[in-house]
């Protein structure tokens, strides 16, 4: 591998990891708050941009308001699933409302199947133009096979600029949702002793659900911007990223947000630097992802930034 | 009413006998749904102009494949034990028609499937055959399309590795172009892969012309995106897994310019009656021109009901017997001789992806 073809799978690698990092906020938010692993997360964000699309192309509604709709519609799905799937196990072991997560997945797979049909569509023009277009450093000017063209330099997606910049602002926000409101106080006291916060007088039920609604809103952002870079839809797509997030989470630190975002950055990195430097390999990338989550599991499962925590029986 | 009940099963028996059942085992959700939905197309518009045969109806019944290797063996099974049926229409894709072909051979029932080229799905079997052409046949023509017509002679191969008909033909592609003088190397993706930058980087690193790419449209339209945005500009060459309206719908300008090997194109010359027929009548319902699948859907469809005509009856063995000695039959697709190990020897067309359309550029002939 020479220095251009390592820098630009260190791009590649930055900016897959950039969506990694966008998805796994939500997840390990939701977790820290309610010690729930999402398995539907993934599954919320492929709604939130069929949701995007339809308003769109169906209802000609121009697509920052679809982008923006769409969030506040995912946010209302992921309260809904929440009161209709976990609420009434609040009480139960907590791996009642893990299977429960697989469940809603699986519903919310099979309800686009039927109801959106398994043919996959374009995301392409949904968005302006710009978006699709790479940010272009070097190279030269040719014309191959009849059209002019740039030539080698390295080429940057624009589209992960805007993710940094929508990652840092949902960074910013969430941090003062959670350090300088009321809700964000009571979640904080959710995620301690949720016995207690009652006893306080805090709407529990409604917190939780807030919580859902919060982390929901994130996946649909983190959807739709990865929809702006693989412009396709299927509803089988927020599958596969939906578990890199999740072991995006654990590897950095499940509860802890700078974990999410650091896991993430470092999930993207190997898995293209992997392909990147073993070719051959290719076939066992989401192999290798998982590989990791095992090995974090065994050797620091409390992730890189995560601490260990002890249970008082 | 014990009575009554047993005339009622007798005639409903009876009854049932008399119509010819045909299952239908596509993917009609899923990854590659749209082939599924086009090959149903075709055997639509052919059920509509030959609805019976020998005086008999034909009934069909579609059995959904979600396009997954598993549930491709499930739908056959379910066609055939809870369908009842005496012959098996389907499935699109190898990988689906190895697992379902398996269960149809067991059981004894024929199967025609109308798209799925790697040789095994026939091989070795008696019950199993198609009405397409053959990965190795479909892998040479592709090289002599790269080599002699493009000109190319260093190509990356990038193969889905899950599927069985785009590692046959990959293989069969690099034979052939080996043999010419060019020369390949391989990168490897699974199906459902969305991100390939690191797959085209080093591609491109190693100096590729080319690109191959013998998988199916939803990766295809994906590559040919992220490897113009990656400053890759040779030529895409897909075999007939990009022949799908996705490929242009997702893939946009990324695929203008790109070459694939296909069974049929509305505009080649080689027209029969059935040809001409089958062009017409789908226009006419579904308002837009057929894509090959459509045609293979439809060639399906008349083959098995050749069959079972010359067979006289709806015995499965009988059936299975005269779709193999399917002779000089008019297809929509061309002229249609099913070997004896159950394969037809057709001619390819190259079709090429212009200014968001397929346009037919020529056509490879066999040896």
């Amino acid at each position: 591998m020479n220095l251009y073809t390592f820098l630009q799978n260190l791009i590649n690698g930055l900016s897959l990891g950039s969506l990694y990092a966008l998805i796994a906020i939500g997840y390990t938010m939701v977790y820290g708050i309610l010690r729930l692993i999402n398995f539907a997360h993934g599954d919320v964000f492929m709604m939130a941009v069929y949701f995007a699309f339809f308003l769109v192309t169906l209802g000609k509604v121009p697509w920052l308001i679809s982008f923006v709709i769409a969030i506040l519609a995912a946010a209302l799905l992921g309260f809904t699933i929440d009161r209709v799937a976990y609420k009434p196990i609040r009480n139960a072991p907590r791996v009642s409302a893990l299977i429960t997560a697989i469940g809603v997945s699986f519903f919310l797979e099979s309800f686009a199947v039927v109801v959106f049909s398994g043919i996959p569509r374009s995301f392409r023009n949904i968005y302006p133009k710009f978006l699709n277009n790479m940010l272009i450093l070097g190279g030269h000017e040719e014309v191959k096979y009849g059209r002019n063209v740039i030539v080698g330099g390295l080429r940057i997606p624009i589209v992960s600029f805007v993710i940094l910049i929508v990652t840092a602002i949902a960074l910013v926000i969430l941090w003062w949702i959670i350090y300088k409101t009321k809700i964000g106080m009571a979640m904080r006291a959710v995620s301690v002793d949720i016995p207690t916060t009652s006893l306080m007088g805090v709407n529990v039920d409604g917190v939780i659900g807030f919580t859902f609604a919060l982390g929901s809103a994130l996946a649909a952002i983190g959807g739709l911007l990865w929809a702006t870079r693989y412009p396709q839809l299927w509803p089988y797509m927020g599958f596969m990223p939906g578990l890199k997030a999740f072991i995006a989470a654990v590897f950095g630190g499940i509860g802890s947000i700078q974990g999410a975002v650091v896991g993430g950055f470092l999930l993207g990195l190997t898995e293209i630097m992997l392909v990147g430097f073993f070719p051959k390999m290719a076939g066992y990338r989401d192999a290798f992802a998982f590989l990791i989550l095992i090995l974090i599991l065994s050797v620091k499962p409390e992730g890189l930034l995560g601490k260990r925590s002890v249970v008082k029986v | 009413m014990k009575k009554f009940l047993i005339v009622f099963v007798v005639l409903a028996s009876v009854l049932s006998l008399a119509t010819i059942k045909i299952g239908v085992v596509l993917p009609m959700t899923g990854g590659i749904a749209a082939f599924g939905r086009m090959v149903w197309e075709g055997v639509e518009v052919a059920h509509e102009l030959f609805p019976d045969v020998n005086g008999e109806t034909i009934e069909l019944t579609v059995f959904d494949n979600r396009s997954d290797k598993i549930e491709a063996a499930n739908a056959v099974r379910r066609a055939i034990e809870v369908g009842k049926v005496n012959a098996i229409l389907g499935e699109v894709a190898s990988s689906y028609s190895l697992s379902g072909g398996a269960v149809a051979e067991e059981k004894k029932t024929p199967m025609v499937t109308p798209s799925s080229t790697n040789p095994l799905v026939t091989s070795g079997k008696k019950y199993v055959s198609r009405v397409c052409f053959i990965d190795p046949f479909q892998g040479w023509a592709a090289a002599i399309l790269a080599h002699e017509n493009l000109g190319v002679r260093n190509v990356a191969i990038f193969m889905d590795v899950e599927q069985d008909y785009a590692v046959g033909l990959a293989n069969f592609f690099m034979q052939t172009f080996q043999e010419l003088g060019g020369h390949v190397f391989f990168e490897y993706y699974k199906s459902g892969d969305q991100d390939f930058t690191a797959q085209i980087s080093d591609a491109m690193l190693t100096g590729a012309e080319a690109l191959f790419i013998p998988g199916y449209y939803q990766e295809i339209a994906l590559i040919a995106i992220q490897a113009r945005q990656l400053g890759f500009f040779g030529p895409l060459i897909t075999g007939d897994g990009a022949d799908a309206p996705e490929t242009i719908s997702i893939g946009g300008d990324a695929v203008n310019g790109l070459y694939f090997t296909t069974h049929y194109h509305p505009d080649s010359p080689a027209v029969t009656e059935n040809a001409k027929l089958f062009l017409t009548k789908y226009k006419e319902k579904f308002n837009k021109t057929p894509a090959a699948l459509s045609a293979l859907g439809f060639d399906a469809y008349m083959v098995i009901r050749d069959a079972i005509l010359r067979a006289g009856n709806t015995d499965r063995e009988a059936i299975a017997q005269a779709i193999r000695t399917t002779s000089n039959f008019p297809g929509a697709t061309g002229i249609i001789n099913i070997d004896k190990e159950g394969n037809a020897v057709k001619s390819v067309a190259i079709v090429k992806i212009e200014d968001g359309q397929f346009k037919y550029d020529t056509t490879i002939n066999p040896q």
